[in-house]
């Protein structure tokens, strides 16, 4: 049974029609990446999946009592809440120390915890985001451009981290991205998504489909095996957006 | 012969439940940025004593249905989140205007606005009391039963709902505080300085405060400490006790935010 299963669905914000007749689904245990142009509704696409967002057309299903571990575009703390990494963990279900200890360090986030939110760099922020995502151990984790601010190998090692999470935890992932190149290799499938879902499949089937070369161009097809390091391509150097 | 004989001790254990119930309360009303709603709430509470003396009801639940209503409408326009710097201050003016207005309309009873907006405190009545600490045991509970959820809704609504919460269902619950605080301070410190027991004990607190608890605890303390030195000085010096409560806690906001700076060179 598909984890979250969303049928028909139309949404509106402010007078517009962001999203238009989408269909989609995520079944457990799967990595599937949400790519589109900037205002393809990506976003609302999490955020409607969350709940934050009702749908003007069509339902949004999730399965009973699905623990989400969300992980948000950006976060902004208000400089008069003190809050450290450790107070955050805690929200909102209170977790015991053992536990807070280790989601951090397997984030990369050890050293942090009686640190204030506010004093954290990009990197930092973005690696105890993950870590409470982590916690209360998720059926679907998921991320909304979630290596902004990460340099490029910062981002490929997140993405390396992510895919080791859900051989480990079992848990779906679904995320949007920018970095198509170095996300679509880390996926099992691709929905490219320009107000209403353009064309998914496998990375390489997206890839070359022309509806998502008609958006991205054939630059990043080249990153994408660049990255995974197959040697057919031709080194096209177009700009990729 | 009781304690609760004396009208300072009475007028000491009002300003301490008062204290009591605004600071984790104004916590929120800082970190949420909510010093104009809470503004404008206080300031119907004028309008609540008008209409409650017209109807002949009790003080108590006039301010407390008026303030209720325009948290709530307020509480819901800013959900729309137009403009509402603008808004606000249209209705947290106009709000105490129109009170005032209909405060003096009110033929055959002679009362004096002073005692509404700035609070009389040392008139404080066994039944005030009663209300005060009642009022505060109840916002005290609302706000302990719902901590966890109002802070992660604070945090990021988005957070919220992944984790199941509904943040329109918190902003509910901050709201309906919000009112029943007006209700309880307005014979305190009035309805123009409530604002100022939300906000200036939480600002003081932040300089020290490292975690939302500690900094709601030392909220709490620091309004304690305004009551005790505001009520002494307004003894002492025979000036009015609401506004040098308040003036009490400006002093305590000072001396926190150089300490703080001090401490962090």
């Amino acid at each position: 049974m598909s984890l979250v299963r969303i049928d028909g669905m139309s949404v509106r914000l402010g007078g517009n029609t962001v999203l238009h007749h989408v269909d989609f689904s995520i079944d457990p245990g799967e990595i599937v990446t949400v790519v589109g142009p900037n205002g393809s509704g990506k976003s609302t696409l999490l955020r409607a999946i969350i709940g934050a967002i009702r749908p003007e057309a069509g339902r949004v299903t999730r399965s009973p009592n699905l623990r989400i571990g969300y992980v948000p575009q950006k976060l902004h703390i208000d400089p008069t809440l003190p809050l450290t990494v450790r107070r955050f963990l805690d929200l909102p279900r209170r977790v015991d120390a053992a536990t807070a200890r280790q989601t951090l360090e397997e984030a990369g986030a050890g050293a942090l915890a009686s640190r204030q939110m506010t004093d954290l760099s990009g990197g930092q922020f973005q690696r105890v985001l993950l870590a409470r995502a982590l916690l209360n151990a998720p059926e679907l984790l998921i991320l909304d451009e979630a290596t902004q601010g990460l340099d490029q190998p910062g981002s490929a090692a997140f993405y390396q981290r992510i895919a080791d999470l859900r051989d480990r935890l079992g848990c779906a992932v679904l995320m949007v991205s920018h970095e198509l190149h170095v996300v679509m290799a880390a996926s099992d499938r691709v929905i490219c998504l320009n107000g209403h879902v353009c064309c998914e499949g496998a990375p390489e089937h997206v890839a070359s489909a022309p509806e998502y070369r008609a958006l991205f161009g054939t630059g990043t097809g080249g990153a994408l095996a660049l990255y995974r390091h197959e040697h057919t391509h031709s080194h096209d150097h177009g700009a990729p957006e | 012969m009781s304690l609760l004989d004396s009208f300072v001790i009475r007028a000491l254990l009002a300003g301490l439940g008062v204290a009591l119930a605004a600071a984790p309360l104004g916590c929120f009303v800082v970190w949420r940025r909510m010093a104009y709603f809470s503004d404008a709430t206080a300031h119907a509470a004028i309008l609540g004593v008008a209409l409650a003396l017209a109807l002949s009801v009790n003080v108590f639940l006039g301010v407390l249905a008026v303030a209720g209503i325009m948290a709530l409408a307020v509480s819901t326009l800013t959900s729309r989140g137009h403009a509402m710097d603008t808004l606000l201050g249209v209705a947290a003016h106009s709000a105490l205007a129109a009170g005032l207005v209909a405060v003096s309309l009110i033929s055959g009873v002679r009362i004096d606005p002073m005692a509404y907006l700035f609070g009389d405190i040392l008139s404080v009545g066994r039944g005030d009391l009663a209300l005060i600490w009642g009022g505060a045991a109840v916002i005290l509970a609302l706000l302990a039963w719902r901590w966890q959820a109002l802070l992660t809704a604070t945090v990021n609504p988005d957070l919220a709902y992944a984790s199941g919460i509904d943040p329109r269902r918190e902003q509910m619950v901050l709201t309906l505080a919000l009112a029943l605080v007006v209700a309880v301070a307005i014979k305190v410190v009035g309805a123009l300085l409530i604002g100022a027991m939300l906000i200036i004990p939480a600002a003081a607190a932040r300089a020290v405060g490292d975690t939302p608890e500690r900094m709601a605890a030392l909220a709490a303390g620091i309004g304690a400490l305004s009551v005790f030195g505001g009520l002494q000085a307004s003894l002492s010096y025979d000036t009015p006790t609401g506004p040098s409560i308040v003036s009490a806690a400006a002093v305590l906001f000072a001396l926190t935010a150089i300490a703080a700076r001090l401490l962090r060179r």
